[in-house]
């Protein structure tokens, strides 16, 4: 009886753990447990201005990716964002724009992207050509100054 | 000549230190070794339901009040710039990475480290230990091994049940106390939680914390003299040295894993 | 003075030291086949160490222990478990496992040892409960036991698996006169009736001389003496006879090595 005591309770604290386990993976880090179907797209920037990894990659506010990878090409001086996009958000054309955003006034940097016009979509591996580079705060005053001074 | 002494003196301890952490891995080698079989799986759950099990209530109980006080004070910095809905991140970032692996590996110490070293050393005392060896049984496989892994398999299952019970406790005291929204609590945590990074890194702390503190205990009480204030001596080590082990490889893992710092 | 196939256990010039301290100095001795053995001697003479030695808990220095003309220093591990199967030994404090019960304490050795059935198992635990007249104390644990019932379970559980050797650690010590005739009743019986060999180390002098065959007489880490109880009793060594009639003083000092009396009183400015 004493035994079936400690083995009932060993259980159901091998599954309380599991469990927890479980609940910070799906509720605390969010990842998907229907691992829903994604495309990558590529975009190049002139200024990521210290955009991350799992930055969210945001269609009309609404969140339907994430950056994956971030590389630089120095041939250009430009830096090419890897991004994963949900399939079921829909299909974006092919002059789709992409902007390097910030949330709030010192908040984290995202991509926000901006639907075009034309019939034609991007597909798994298609390259966002119209793109817009981060703001950078001294860059707008060092301008700014010059302005003023000229 | 005094001086003389002191080196020779310093020489000695310097060597029994030695030896000791020589005996502690040879056993400690020996015992993982005999990984329990068939029939002593039985003495392996007996060991979770000692080490994990009884845990529980101290574990859930510290996690719950924990969780609520990082709550208020995350509140109190963050409301001043309008951030309240960032306590969510805070917390989950402070309990997963380090809070919770450490304060969990601090109680277990207490809880079931003290609890092993005082058992084992008194199995010794009353010669136990030496009549299992004469009858042809070898305590390694018998006693310490079922304790190892127990503490092995209780840890990170403990640091996990703690991590989510000090998380809810902080959501009830923002969210149903101090109006937090908890849209913006929850996923505020699943913007910048990572798996790996975060969980899975705060594990790989429960699972060093979990070797360090059982090794500890059971080399206490496996080496200790076999006397009433042996074994006294040989408990308050084993929370001693486990606590201090506890943090100084908190810090070596925190560097080694989240050194980068990107 | 024998063959050696006479001897289950023969110990030649074993040398031990703690330390600094001399525990054997070239030891040697025979446990005959079927016959209780006794050694003998004052406290502190190394006697639980040397059934150490027996079961290969302990290296000695030098010197050999032979069971059965098996070296124990020489062999592995696994051989070593294998021997120990073959002996029980009754520890001075019992020993018992705290955590089970009576039933269970007995079990033990048969369950890790055997795959017995359950049925037969519980038959072969009550039938050497029965040998010591505990039959009836088989759920009780071991903190419920008076000191002479502990023993008596502990001397049921090291003869559970019908061993060759049985060592006696001090069984006599801290009994009441009522125990200490039980048991000097069982280890006698016990030997004859499982026809074992019995090796017992004590110092309460009367009681093992009133079983032994054989006696061994250890002191500073030497036997001094040794051959049947009556031999002993008109040994041509004093410290033999002291010992042998428990007189407090004699060749063997009442004193601890000290200074000089005087000296010690009066300080050292003297």
């Amino acid at each position: 009886m004493r035994m079936r005591i400690v083995e009932i309770s060993v259980g159901g604290f091998v599954l309380a753990g599991v469990l927890a386990l479980l609940f910070l993976a799906v509720r605390v880090s969010g990842i998907d447990v229907q691992d829903s179907a994604t495309y990558t797209l590529t975009a190049r920037f002139s200024d990521v201005a210290g955009l991350k990894r799992r930055a969210k990659v945001s269609l009309a506010g609404v969140t339907i990716g994430r950056v994956v990878d971030i590389k630089v090409d120095a041939a250009y001086g430009e830096a090419v964002v890897y991004m994963e996009l949900d399939v079921d958000a829909g299909e974006l054309s092919t002059d789709t724009g992409a902007q390097v955003l910030t949330e709030g006034i010192l908040g984290a940097r995202y991509i926000g992207l901006l639907q075009g016009a034309e019939d034609d979509v991007l597909v798994d591996g298609g390259e966002i050509v119209d793109t817009q580079g981060a703001l950078v705060l001294e860059r707008i005053i060092g301008d700014l100054v010059t302005r003023l001074g000229s | 000549m005094l001086a003389l002494q002191i080196i020779r003196l310093l020489g000695r301890r310097a060597l029994e230190r030695i030896e000791g952490l020589g005996r502690a891995t040879i056993m400690w080698a020996l015992a993982l070794w005999g990984l329990p079989n068939r029939t002593d799986i039985s003495l392996l759950f007996q060991q979770i339901y000692n080490l994990g099990v009884l845990s529980l209530v101290i574990i859930i109980l510290s996690a719950f009040s924990i969780g609520a006080v990082l709550a208020l004070q995350f509140y109190t910095q963050l409301v001043r710039f309008g951030a309240q809905e960032a306590v969510g991140v805070g917390l989950a970032m402070v309990l997963l990475r380090e809070l919770g692996p450490v304060v969990t590996a601090l109680l277990f110490a207490g809880r079931a480290g003290s609890a092993i070293t005082a058992e084992i050393g008194l199995m010794k005392s009353t010669e136990q230990l030496s009549s299992m060896e004469m009858m042809g049984v070898d305590p390694l496989r018998r006693i310490v091994a079922p304790r190892l892994w127990a503490g092995i398999i209780s840890l990170p299952l403990l640091t996990a049940i703690f991590n989510v019970v000090a998380i809810y406790g902080g959501a009830i005291v923002s969210i149903e106390w101090l109006g937090v929204d908890p849209g913006g609590f929850w996923s505020g945590m699943t913007d910048f939680v990572q798996l790996w990074n975060d969980i899975g890194k705060g594990m790989v702390k429960a699972l060093v914390f979990a070797i360090i503190v059982t090794w500890i205990a059971v080399y206490q009480g496996y080496d200790t003299l076999p006397t009433a204030e042996g074994i006294g001596l040989a408990t308050t080590r084993t929370v001693v040295h486990s606590s201090v082990m506890i943090l100084a490889m908190d810090f070596v893992l925190t560097l080694t894993m989240y050194g980068d710092f990107n | 003075m024998s063959s050696p196939s006479q001897n289950l256990v023969e110990i030649r010039s074993l040398s031990y030291r703690l330390g600094e301290r001399i525990i054997f100095d070239n030891v040697s001795l025979d446990v005959q086949r079927g016959r209780i053995t006794a050694i003998i001697g004052p406290s502190g003479t190394g006697k639980t160490t040397l059934l150490r030695m027996i079961g290969g808990q302990l290296k000695p220095d030098e010197g050999h222990v032979l069971i059965d003309g098996v070296d124990v220093c020489q062999i592995s591990r696994e051989r070593l478990f294998e021997l120990r199967k073959d002996m029980g030994m009754l520890f001075q404090s019992s020993a018992l496992f705290t955590d089970l019960t009576v039933f269970e304490n007995v079990a033990f050795p048969l369950r890790v040892h055997t795959e017995l059935p359950e049925d037969s198992l519980r038959d072969l635990v009550l039938m050497k409960l029965n040998a010591v007249g505990l039959r009836g104390a088989r759920d009780l644990k071991p903190s419920q036991l008076s000191g002479g019932m502990a023993r008596r379970v502990a001397l049921a559980r090291a003869i559970a698996l019908d061993p060759k050797l049985i060592m006696y650690d001090e069984p006599f010590t801290g009994q009441d006169p009522i125990a200490m005739g039980v048991l000097l009743t069982l280890v006698r019986g016990l030997n004859e009736a499982l026809n074992t060999t019995s090796l017992v180390v004590s110092h309460d002098i009367h009681e093992t001389v009133s079983i032994a065959d054989q006696i061994y007489v250890l002191s500073n880490g030497k036997v001094i003496g040794s051959g049947s109880p009556d031999m002993l009793r008109d040994h041509a060594t004093p410290q033999v006879r002291q010992f042998m009639h428990g007189s407090p003083d004699g060749p063997v000092p009442f004193h601890y090595p000290a200074d000089d009396y005087r000296f010690d009183l009066l300080g050292r400015e003297l």
